[in-house]
């Protein structure tokens, strides 16, 4: 009965939103990677300025309160890439700045992100148990 | 369900002699914009938290009532009220400047009918003779307690409702001119097992199901001798089911009407399924309501505040959602 009276999500549209933005943000990746190649840095070290670029931006437009409006209609667009990862650190930070660096900032800063980061690292040491116990990766290698 | 013995009658029908209604920057470009006596244009009003800017709309909204009924804050016999802050801090804090004697209340969305029913009750014996009744909800405050951060990235479901940022204050009185309190319901804690927090509605629908039934039939009445039958934020999903439980019941509701969706226009403010919170039934009521009991135009309305009473912390231990509806029945002003 409570199913049949809630309006349903805009599948398509959200989808078509998350494919379009979430899409974006990886070209801008990619374009940003080929700047940095063309500026004569390192495969290695592009890839690592396309990440710090990226959440820096998250993070300028998250303090402007544009992130989030974004994200409204973007959906997993938004959530996936590092800008989401970003975004879900530094959204926290802001808000509990009234409660002190230490208390507020400092201690509120990981509720979103910590348990991807908790449940991250965890799924990485049982990978790595296995890897170091088999050889096995998983990935035909 | 019908239990006739919930609905109480006040010895004397008290008087709401005055109300105010406060608004933040949502609700002023709503469809009852018109209506607020105050309305503020950004929602931190100055301050450096969402929890002291929501305490600021209690006292800007208690003052401006008091000023309507030409009283001086020591003629307040006692102020109840209540919002949605842990420990309800925001109207603790505004009482902490106003000074009135004070009962704090907590109800969540339930609280303005709940303290009205009250105070009917304390002024209807001629206890005390000037109660005032307040509470407040604020969205950025109500957001960071309960959900996310403002600035988090995420999508709200379509069931999602918005959290008013408003206040509503009311000064009941054994006599005077105004609205008069005629009858009154406290609600029984309904839980139909909603677990989803993001859907609100759906849990309160029962609860205000359960309180209309009792009323009527405390009342002897029918839907029709209302000229509303009004809730507080049911939204979309909670009015639909709340329609619903009653023809179950052999009850067709035509006069319905739900603050949580009068206070948005749900097509162009993306409040999901409409508004909610403590402030959203209490600024409806004192923003139209009131002053058309006060006109004339209607007269005699059921109104029921609405509840939710989960915490973050039962939410996330799996607990369902309980529901509370209490009501009261207002007569306007022939």
């Amino acid at each position: 009965m409570v199913k049949r009276a809630c309006p349903p999500s805009a599948l398509a549209t959200d989808c078509l939103w998350a494919f379009g933005v979430g899409g974006g943000i990886c070209t801008l990746g990619e374009g940003l990677r080929q700047l940095y190649l063309s500026l004569g840095w390192e495969k290695d070290a592009a890839g690592s300025l396309v990440s710090v670029t990226l959440i820096g931006l998250s993070g300028l437009l998250t303090c402007l309160g544009l992130y989030q409006k974004l994200a409204a209609k973007a959906g997993a667009g938004t959530l996936v890439p590092i800008t989401g990862f970003a975004n879900s650190v530094i959204s926290p930070a802001i808000e509990f700045k009234a409660e002190g660096l230490i208390t507020g900032v400092g201690a509120k800063m990981f509720i979103i992100a910590g348990p991807v980061i908790v449940y991250g690292l965890t799924a990485s040491w049982v990978w790595g148990m296995i890897y170091a116990f088999t050889g096995w990766t998983g990935m035909g290698g | 369900m019908g239990n006739a013995k919930d609905t109480l009658i006040p010895g004397i029908s008290p008087v709401i002699r005055a109300w105010a209604s406060v608004g933040g920057k949502k609700e002023s470009e709503g469809p009852l914009a018109g209506e607020f006596d105050l309305l503020n244009g950004e929602n931190s009003l100055g301050q450096e938290s969402w929890e002291r800017a929501e305490c600021l709309f209690q006292q800007q909204c208690a003052e401006l009532c008091l000023k309507k009924a030409q009283l001086t804050p020591d003629q307040v016999s006692l102020a109840l009220g209540g919002d949605l802050q842990a420990q309800c801090t925001a109207t603790a804090y505004a009482m902490r400047t106003l000074g009135f004697p004070y009962a704090g209340l907590y109800g969540a969305c339930s609280t303005m009918t709940q303290g009205l029913a009250l105070a009917a009750c304390l002024a209807g014996s001629c206890l005390l003779p000037q109660v005032l009744v307040m509470t407040s909800s604020h969205f950025c405050a109500a957001e960071r307690e309960f959900r996310t951060p403002l600035g988090y990235g995420g999508q709200r479901t379509p069931t999602a409702q918005w959290t008013a940022t408003a206040a509503g204050a009311c000064l009941v009185s054994p006599q005077g001119k105004g609205p008069k309190i005629t009858a009154l319901t406290f609600g029984r804690v309904v839980d139909l097992e909603v677990t989803d927090i993001n859907n609100m509605g759906a849990a309160m629908a029962p609860a205000a199901a359960q309180t209309i039934l009792r009323h009527l039939a405390g009342r002897g009445a029918q839907p029709g001798d209302y000229d509303a039958i009004v809730t507080g934020d049911l939204g979309l999903v909670g009015t639909r089911l709340l329609l619903q439980l009653l023809e179950g019941q052999g009850v067709h509701l035509t006069n319905h009407r739900d603050c949580g969706l009068m206070l948005y226009d749900r097509q162009t403010q993306q409040v999901g399924a409409g508004g909610s919170g403590a402030g959203c039934s209490a600024a409806v009521l004192c923003a139209h309501f009131l002053p058309r009991l006060a006109a004339g135009e209607y007269r005699r309305v059921l109104f029921l505040s609405t509840g939710a009473l989960m915490s973050q912390t039962t939410y996330l231990q799996g607990e369902t959602i309980p529901g509370l509806a209490h009501a009261i029945e207002l007569e306007g002003c022939v």
